[in-house]
């Protein structure tokens, strides 16, 4: 870059300590190119040098806050020590702050330079041919063939028989993959008895009881007396398997008995209590802003507005179908307990629920 | 052409002045948002012979919409059997009496004639028509004394549906929403529980018990202490703050940033 270096012949004692980062003295960092630009030529717009001189102010405080913010962050680094969750949040706090300060002062730095020191003027640059020129297609085309013969595919008919036999299943893999789409043939697990039933099938073996979420305790039906109650339910038994209670969780309402619209089935209930799936019928979010007053369930996720009191039937948005109710009663202790499964699919659709829901209507008719 | 107007005309001026508007909007919103948060004296329970005392109170303040005996009219429900932990709730909290008789009563200062002994009055009164829900002891309500882990997973399998993990509450439905608890006394947080004021539904006693109350209340007072990763909450309503501060203020920012970069700068003229 510079000459600099053939001059160290010299004795030591006689060399002018320099700086790193500046030439030696009498030489230039940029060879003997760097001259003062002429300021007329048109087009050019080159800062004036008062303004130039203010900008490298703010330029090297820049670079000086960058200096000083890495020199903080290392300090901040051996300072702070981590262990407890307030000392971890009060070291990365002061260990990204330094940073952020560093390369913004850079970046911002930089950016100042480019802008206020920098002459500006229009560069046009021109276009040519995208395509290559012809002797060098030429020779790609020769080093091409030059491989293939040396490689020897048309002279040795076996490996490239073998290859293509080793891509072929391949290039297969994906398609494969399709078949999982089409779960008329899945063996074992049946899908559509997976989505149509839930864990509370199996009170029709053994009454389950219905366990509040949270405490893990039976419902006594008299304990649950106040109307405007509202208890988030699991099965006994599943109380922490997800999987189960994806499907199987509930919302369990007190009415005053008289508050009963139509659209609840009342031989399901027990004095007022009803009980209907938590899951949303739009996409499966669990449902349960109960509203005491208008009997409101809402779901958080899309809005989508049931009327606990009639049903559960959808006054607002985009879910289709009223949440699941299901059978309740109680034992002889007098806990709630689920008297059978659904009697539709809960949650949201899915292909063959139309088939699934009208299949149980046909079998609660028949 | 003077300073002011080439400033006004810049190409960024517009962006700046949408920046500073948002930035307007946000310090204000924040500050409101911090403003006022009373300390709520734990109130006595009643004694019934303040019930002469609370009737006065209760035909002075609260008759206009519940009727003279607390039968309930066409703008307020009936108050026989909501017992005295719903009128400590609702007084004590500025929720009533109601400035309208709109969508949802939230909190608000109280006015200058509610203070603990016109409270206790107001409740005996109230207990003495049809019974219900009694004001809780100290002991009952005491955070320091409820476990808040047992505590947090009753708080989210039965609250935080409607009040959110940290409590600051969300909309439900035609207007109305379940208010923040971060200014709610824990004597406060037990009775709404044990009444189910407004939309909010009743966890009574024998399903949910006081010591499982309690734990809640542990819950709910230990998170507003917890600290907010980064230092911003941000509502600690989660994703939709958090994604719309980093979109409309983040990104507008670094936007504008990259006009300004690559700007030409005009000639003075």
């Amino acid at each position: 870059m510079t000459d600099n270096e053939h001059e160290i012949e010299q004795p030591d004692e006689r060399v002018p300590k320099r700086v790193i980062g500046t030439p030696a003295p009498g030489t230039s960092m940029l060879g003997a190119k760097e001259t003062v630009e002429d300021a007329d030529v048109p087009g050019v717009m080159i800062p004036d040098e008062k303004s130039a001189r203010k900008a490298e102010k703010i330029v090297a405080l820049c670079f000086t806050i960058t200096f000083l913010s890495a020199i903080a962050f290392i300090i901040l680094y051996v300072q702070i020590q981590v262990g407890t969750p307030e000392s971890t949040g009060q070291s990365n706090l002061a260990l990204g702050g330094t940073l952020t300060l560093a390369l913004l002062g850079l970046a911002v730095g930089i950016t100042v330079w480019v802008r206020s020191i920098m002459p500006k003027y229009n560069l046009i640059q021109e276009r040519h041919d995208l395509a290559t020129d012809e002797t060098t297609r030429e020779e790609v085309a020769d080093t091409f063939l030059q491989g293939a013969n040396e490689s020897g595919f048309v002279k040795r008919p076996l490996l490239r028989r073998t290859l293509l036999l080793a891509s072929a299943p391949l290039g297969l893999l994906p398609l494969v993959l399709l078949r999982d789409l089409d779960n008329s043939k899945m063996t074992g697990a049946n899908f559509n008895k997976l989505l149509r039933h839930t864990v509370w099938a199996e009170t029709r073996k053994k009454p389950m009881k219905l366990i509040v979420e949270g405490t893990g305790q039976p419902i006594r039906a008299a304990d649950f007396n106040s109307p405007g109650g509202i208890l988030s339910v699991v099965p006994e038994g599943y109380e922490h398997d997800m999987n189960a209670l994806a499907k199987a969780t509930l919302i369990l309402i007190k009415f005053r008995p008289e508050d009963l619209k139509p659209g609840t089935n009342k031989n399901w209930t027990h004095d007022g209590i009803v009980a209907y799936s938590k899951i949303c019928t739009h996409v499966g979010c669990p449902a349960a802003l109960y509203e005491q007053t208008t009997h409101h369930i809402l779901c958080p996720c899309h809005q989508s507005t049931f009327d606990a009191a009639d049903g559960a039937k959808v006054i607002f948005g985009p879910a289709a179908r009223p949440l699941p109710q299901l059978n309740i009663g109680v034992d002889a202790e007098g806990f709630l307990i689920a008297k059978d499964d659904f009697n539709v699919p809960v949650g949201p659709s899915y292909w063959e629920r139309g088939d699934a829901e009208q299949a149980a209507r046909e079998g609660s008719t028949a | 052409m003077t300073r002011t107007t080439a400033w006004r005309r810049h190409p960024l001026a517009r962006y700046a002045v949408l920046v500073l508007a948002l930035a307007l909007i946000g310090v204000a919103y924040a500050t409101l948002v911090q403003g006022s948060r009373p300390a709520d004296a734990a109130l006595a329970s009643g004694k019934l012979d303040d019930v002469a005392q609370g009737k006065s109170l209760f035909q002075a303040h609260c008759s206009s919409c519940h009727g003279l005996s607390a039968e309930g009219t066409s703008t307020g429900p009936t108050l026989v059997g909501v017992g005295a932990a719903a009128v400590d709730f609702q007084v004590s909290s500025g929720r009533m009496p109601a400035a309208n008789p709109g969508a949802q009563a939230p909190r608000k200062p109280t006015p200058r004639w509610v203070n603990e002994e016109t409270t206790r009055q107001l409740a005996a009164y109230v207990q003495s028509l049809g019974g219900g829900p009694t004001i809780p002891s100290k002991d009952q309500v005491d955070p320091a004394m409820g476990n808040a882990a047992k505590g947090g997973e009753l708080f989210r399998a039965n609250c935080i549906q409607c009040h959110n993990w940290g409590g600051a509450g969300g909309a439900l439905t035609r207007g109305k929403y379940a208010p923040s608890l971060n200014e709610s006394s824990p004597q406060q947080i037990y009775e709404a529980m044990v009444t189910g004021p407004q939309a909010m539904p009743v966890f009574n006693d024998t399903t949910i018990t006081p010591q499982e109350k309690r734990d809640m209340i542990a819950y709910i007072t230990e998170v507003r202490s917890q600290r907010d990763p980064g230092g911003f909450g941000l509502g600690r309503i989660g994703p939709v703050t958090e994604g719309l501060v980093a979109w409309v203020v983040g990104i507008s920012f670094m936007a504008l940033v990259a006009i300004w970069i690559t700007a030409k700068k005009r000639k003075k003229s």
